[in-house]
């Protein structure tokens, strides 16, 4: 038996409707592919459905009672995911699409007048295992800009090289953005270490928590402000909740100095043609409608995170991965990009098998149920980092068990004696 | 059919061969005689890359194809196909090719529907199976698209 998984594994499993289906041949799912998304329990389905069934109106224009449930649902949304990070403020936080919208709305609104605008001289620092969401953003605002795109290396184990860190964060240094849990390498980064370092010289700390926030407990307000980050962004489809929406939580002090992103409605305090004036957060940053059955969705997610725990979650997902890394290890040619003690790590393993391609593992797993991801998951730095193209990467959640684990482990030795290897 | 036996499909025995054995890889210097043009190809949602050059000789209108050279990295699919493109094109008119190439596209755009003619195809109507996998198409496509674009680079 495995310490630390969740007690109740098999209720869990029944409350996420997907996992019963079954594949071509009748073969059961084995989804090791919660990294890219996470399925869905029937909770936020019902939510959901619920919403559009019964509640559906726009939010805080409509003047009759279907507008107040709508507005209603929305902003108990934003209370709960308020809670889910434990933000100091409910009105910090703001709906976007994804993460990806998040960190190019905080991105575009750091290169716009203002404040913080960056300009020729200043320096953004970001990391080589980032997603190319946190990569790209800050790639088009240095460049338009003139400030400088710095960034910290990774370590052969797969940790970012803090060697150079007074050199690479020092007093030109105006934003560092970075993950909290890499995508690839499964790294968790001491977002504490470099945000105070960060704060030291006066920078800006952005968090990309995509693949922190399903598994971490992230508690903002309990963090030292020092060590807290000033923007953080995650999406909404990781943490059991729906597509099309995520969240950018952001220090009041640092949203109220950045202007504003997208205009339109909503975002406004009055509009006259020769100008106007903007809302104050969260709705500066949200014009237009927003999308309302999928914040509702996400709020039910987050809440039925928040009733199993993320510190269970956590161990849970510890566990899973401690069991996975000593399966892998098991398997012939098979070698783990990224830290191999599951406490340093989050539940992502991406890995090679000698003579055979990522695409062609996913391929022949996928033949037995196995889903899991191939390619360079949208982090071709760090891939060329560890000097390849692309990897195979499993990543579990919550509803995995050892036994899924044990299947991937069987799915691998057959795809090895599927391409003749050994 | 069950997922073993379109996996069985997928990877025929004669792509398996052509990835572990391929034919024409390296890049090569183009003969004094020839003309050349290089291309870079990548398919962004995998990240498989190819870089391909082909070598042209002959007088315009009966030009041939001299020699296909390419590096690349990607899966089975992207390598055995790039391996089959060489054994098949080179040698050939670019008339001739082009057409050969028609042939594959209509394959491997079928869905599974189309019928290969081994007659054209030869060890390219192994990738018949591909087709019925939407996600691959682009890996097999991907060799095939690059020499297009080098040989209509190439003739100038």
């Amino acid at each position: 038996m495995i310490s630390g998984l969740l007690p109740e594994l098999e209720v869990i499993r029944k409350d996420f409707p997907i996992l019963e289906r079954t594949l071509a041949g009748g073969l059961p799912l084995v989804y090791l592919d919660s990294a890219n998304t996470s399925q869905k329990p029937q909770v936020v389905i019902d939510t959901m459905v619920d919403h559009l069934e019964r509640h559906n109106a726009n939010i805080a224009r409509a003047m009759h009672q279907l507008g107040a449930e709508a507005t209603e649902a929305f902003e108990t949304a934003r209370d709960k995911v308020a809670a889910f990070i434990g933000a100091p403020e409910r009105d910090e936080v703001i709906f976007t699409k994804n993460a990806s919208e998040g960190l190019n709305l905080v991105a575009n609104t750091l290169s716009f007048p203002g404040e913080h605008q960056l300009g020729p001289g200043d320096e953004v620092v970001i990391t080589e295992m980032e997603h190319h969401s946190n990569i790209v953003p800050w790639q088009l605002v240095t460049q338009r800009t003139g400030a400088t795109l710095r960034w910290f290396g990774v370590t052969d184990e797969g940790r970012l090289d803090l060697d150079r860190i007074d050199e690479l964060i020092n007093e030109r240094t105006k934003v560092v953005s970075l993950t909290w849990v890499s995508n690839m390498l499964g790294t968790i980064n001491p977002i504490a270490e470099i945000a105070r370092k960060a704060h030291a010289v006066g920078a800006i700390v952005v968090v990309d928590a995509s693949q922190a926030a399903p598994q971490l407990p992230i508690d903002l307000a309990a963090m030292p402000v020092e060590e807290r980050p000033d923007l953080l962004v995650f999406t909404g489809h990781k943490v059991v909740g729906p597509t099309g929406i995520g969240v950018l939580w952001g220090s009041r002090a640092v949203l109220d100095t950045l202007p504003p992103f997208l205009g339109g409605g909503e975002m406004i305090e009055t509009v006259r043609m020769e100008g106007s004036t903007f809302a104050g957060i969260p709705h500066k940053f949200e014009a237009g409608t927003p999308p309302i059955a999928e914040a509702v969705g996400l709020g039910a997610a987050v809440e039925y995170l928040g009733h199993i725990g993320l510190d269970a979650i956590h161990t849970h997902e510890r566990a899973i991965t401690g069991y996975a890394l000593q399966g892998l290890a098991t398997v012939p040619g098979l070698t783990v990009l990224g830290p191999l003690d599951p406490a340093e790590r989050g539940g992502a393993i991406s890995f090679e098998l000698d003579g055979v391609h990522p695409h062609d593992v996913a391929q022949v797993l996928d033949s037995r149920g196995v889903a899991v991801r191939a390619g360079h998951h949208c982090a071709k730095p760090a891939h060329a980092r560890f000097g390849v193209q692309s990897s195979t990467r499993m990543s579990s959640y919550l509803y995995t068990t050892p036994d899924e684990i044990d299947a991937l482990v069987e799915a691998l030795n057959y795809t090895r004696s599927y391409f003749k290897l050994g | 059919m069950s997922a073993a036996q379109d996996l069985d499909a997928l990877y025929q025995e004669i792509i398996l061969d052509h990835y572990k054995n391929p034919h024409g890889k390296g890049l090569r210097e183009p003969a004094a005689a020839q003309r050349s043009a290089d291309v870079h190809h990548v398919n962004p949602t995998c990240g498989d890359e190819i870089t391909l050059r082909v070598h042209v000789e002959g007088e315009p209108g009966s030009e041939r194809v001299a020699d296909v050279s390419y590096d690349a990295v990607g899966c089975s699919i992207s390598q055995a196909s790039a391996s089959v493109l060489h054994e098949l094109l080179v040698g050939k008119t670019i008339d001739e090719a082009m057409n050969v190439h028609g042939e594959f596209l209509a394959l491997m755009q079928g869905k599974g529907t189309v019928e290969p003619d081994e007659e054209v195809l030869e060890d390219g109507i192994a990738f018949a199976g591909v087709a019925k996998f939407p996600a691959r198409v682009k890996c097999a496509l991907l060799s095939w698209m690059a020499w297009k674009d080098a040989t209509v680079q190439a003739r100038g």
